[in-house]
C-alpha cells in the first residue's frame, strides 16, 4: 500500500513536559519486590558524556511469555494488571529507572524491549531496542544486531549489573552513540 | 564527528543565551538556503518532512542529536503494536483545561479539535493524546520558567483524552501566550500547545507543538524552522474554523494529525494478540 498522506512532522518534547507527562508510577510497570521484578536503568547522555536531566523514555514491551500485551491501565496502575508500558524522566544525574518484567519473545528469536526516547534539545523522537543480555546464539543471530559493526551492536545489548538488574545507556550524539532505528514506513528524510 | 561539534562548548549548548537574534535569523536563512539548493540540484529527492535534528540556531540541539543515519529495520513482536488506554484511566473532564478550579482561567477560551489518522487515512480511534501548554500570558506551571510573567491560579495547563471511532480528539483550553527563552538574546517561542500522540504501532508514536495561524514569531523561531520545508512546517499550523466556534461562548481550532504508516494490513490485528481486548 502506497502513502496517500504525508505525516505531521515532530518537534522536541521541550523543557516543560516535567508537570504533564511524568505520573504517580509511570516507571513502575509491575510494584518493586513483585516476583521476577527486574530493574532496568541507565543514564541518557549527550555527545559529551554529560548527563541528560531532561530527557524522557517511555518502554513498550512484551510479557514474559513472549506475548504482547493488550491492557489499558497504564497511567493508572492497579497494581496487579501487567500493560507493558511505562514512562520515567531522567533525573539530575540523566539517570532513569522502570521496574518492569523480563519480556519474553517467540522461541528462536532474542527478545529486547522497545525504547521512545524525547528530550529537550532533541528535535523529534527516537526509536531503539534494548537487547538482554546472556543468550549470544540467539543475539547473533538478531537481524538487526547482525546487520551491524561490533561496536555499534553493543549499543543495543543492556549490561547485567551485580543486583540481576540490567543497565542501559542512552548516548544521544557522538562516536558512543546509541544505535537509533527507522522502519520501512518512516518517511527517509 | 559532525561539523557542529566543534562549536559545542558548555556555553553553546545550554542556556547561555550568547547569541543575538539576529545572528540566530542570519543561520536561519543559511540553513533555508541550503534546503533550497539541494532541492535544485535533486529535485528528486523530494520534500523534507521533519524537523532537521542537527540544527544550530537551536543551541540546546548541538550535543543531543544523532550523528549516525538511523538503522533501517523492520518491525517485529511490540513494534507491531501500541499500548492500550482506556476510559477507567482517561476522565471525559480531562479534556476541559478550563474546569477544575475555584475561577474561570483568564484568556481567550478555545476548542481545538481535529482527526488523527495514519498515512493511509485510517483513522487512530480509542487512542491516547496528551497536551500541555503555558497560559494566556505565556507561563508554564514549571519550575524552570520563572520569568516574569503571571501564573493563573484557575489553570494548569495539562489535558488528555482518548480519540473516538473516528479518529477525533477534542480539547476546550485557554489560548496560550507566546514566552521567552534562553535560546539566545530576546528568543520568544510562537504561541504553541505541546501534543503527545499514539497510534496502533510503536513506530508511529509522535510528540509536536501545534501552532496557530499567522504568528509574527514564526520566521524567528528555531525550533519550528528546524522543519526547512514550508509546506511541512504548515502541517503544525490550526486553521481557525468558525463552525468550531460556539456562540457567546469560545472560538475554534481545528488541526488534523497524521502519523506514520502502518506495517500491518487492516486485517492483520498483529502477533500474538487479538485486536483491542476488553477495556
Amino acid at each position: 500500500m502506497s502513502a496517500s498522506l504525508v505525516p505531521t512532522p515532530g518537534q522536541t518534547v521541550g523543557p516543560f513536559f516535567g508537570f504533564a507527562l511524568p505520573y504517580p508510577g509511570d516507571a513502575d510497570l509491575v510494584p518493586r519486590g513483585h516476583t521476577g521484578a527486574l530493574h532496568l536503568a541507565g543514564r541518557v547522555l549527550d555527545g559529551e558524556g554529560r548527563p541528560v536531566p531532561d530527557a524522557l523514555l517511555e518502554l513498550w514491551q512484551a510479557g514474559p511469555d513472549g506475548v504482547a500485551v493488550a491492557e489499558p491501565g497504564s497511567l493508572r496502575r492497579d497494581g496487579w494488571t501487567f500493560t507493558g508500558w511505562g514512562r520515567a524522566s531522567t533525573d539530575n544525574a540523566g539517570g532513569y529507572s522502570f521496574t518492569t518484567l523480563r519480556p519474553g519473545a517467540p522461541v528462536g528469536t532474542a527478545p529486547f524491549f522497545a525504547l521512545a526516547v524525547f528530550a529537550r534539545g532533541l528535535l523529534d523522537r527516537l526509536l531503539t531496542r534494548v537487547y538482554l543480555p546472556g543468550d549470544e546464539e540467539l543475539l547473533r543471530a538478531d537481524p538487526l544486531l547482525s546487520a551491524l559493526p561490533p561496536q555499534r551492536r553493543q549499543t543495543l545489548v543492556a549490561r547485567a549489573d551485580a543486583d540481576g538488574g540490567l543497565r542501559f545507556d542512552v548516548v544521544l550524539h557522538g562516536e558512543r552513540e546509541t544505535v537509533f532505528l527507522a522502519y520501512p514506513r518512516t518517511p527517509p528524510r | 564527528m559532525t561539523p557542529t561539534a566543534g562549536r559545542s562548548g558548555r556555553e553553546a549548548s545550554s542556556d547561555a543565551a550568547a547569541s543575538t537574534q539576529e545572528q540566530i535569523s542570519v543561520e536561519i536563512a543559511e540553513l533555508a538556503q541550503a534546503y533550497e539548493r539541494e532541492r535544485t540540484a535533486d529535485p528528486g529527492a523530494g520534500e523534507r518532512t521533519k524537523p532537521l535534528l542537527d540544527y544550530g540556531p537551536y543551541r540546546s540541539s548541538l550535543l543531543r542529536h544523532p550523528t549516525f543515519e538511523p538503522q533501517l529495520v523492520d518491525p517485529e513482536g511490540v513494534e507491531l503494536l501500541a499500548p492500550v488506554f482506556g476510559h477507567r484511566e482517561v476522565d471525559p473532564l480531562e479534556a476541559d483545561l478550563t474546569i477544575g478550579h475555584a475561577g474561570e482561567p483568564v484568556g481567550e477560551r478555545i476548542v481545538v479539535t481535529g482527526r488523527i489518522s495514519d498515512a493511509d487515512g485510517r483513522p487512530v480511534r480509542d487512542q491516547l493524546v496528551e497536551i500541555w501548554q503555558a497560559n494566556a500570558a505565556g507561563r508554564y506551571i514549571h519550575q524552570r520558567d520563572q520569568h516574569p510573567a503571571p501564573l493563573d491560579p484557575n489553570f494548569v495547563g495539562v489535558g488528555r483524552c482518548l480519540t473516538d471511532a473516528d479518529g477525533v480528539y477534542r480539547f476546550t483550553t485557554i489560548k496560550p501566550g507566546p514566552y521567552p527563552w534562553r535560546n539566545h538574546l530576546n528568543a520568544w517561542r510562537p504561541a504553541h500547545i505541546h501534543f503527545s500522540l499514539f497510534g496502533t504501532e510503536f513506530t508511529q508514536r509522535l510528540v509536536t507543538q501545534m501552532y496557530f495561524p499567522g504568528d509574527p514569531l514564526f520566521p524567528l523561531d528555531p525550533i519550528y524552522q528546524s522543519i526547512v520545508d514550508q509546506k511541512a512546517r504548515d502541517r503544525l499550523v490550526a486553521r481557525y474554523d468558525h463552525e468550531v466556534s460556539r456562540p457567546e461562548w469560545c472560538t475554534g481550532y481545528r488541526w488534523d494529525v497524521v502519523l506514520t504508516g502502518t506495517h500491518r494490513t487492516p486485517t492483520e490485528p498483529g502477533p500474538d494478540r487479538d485486536a483491542k481486548a476488553s477495556r
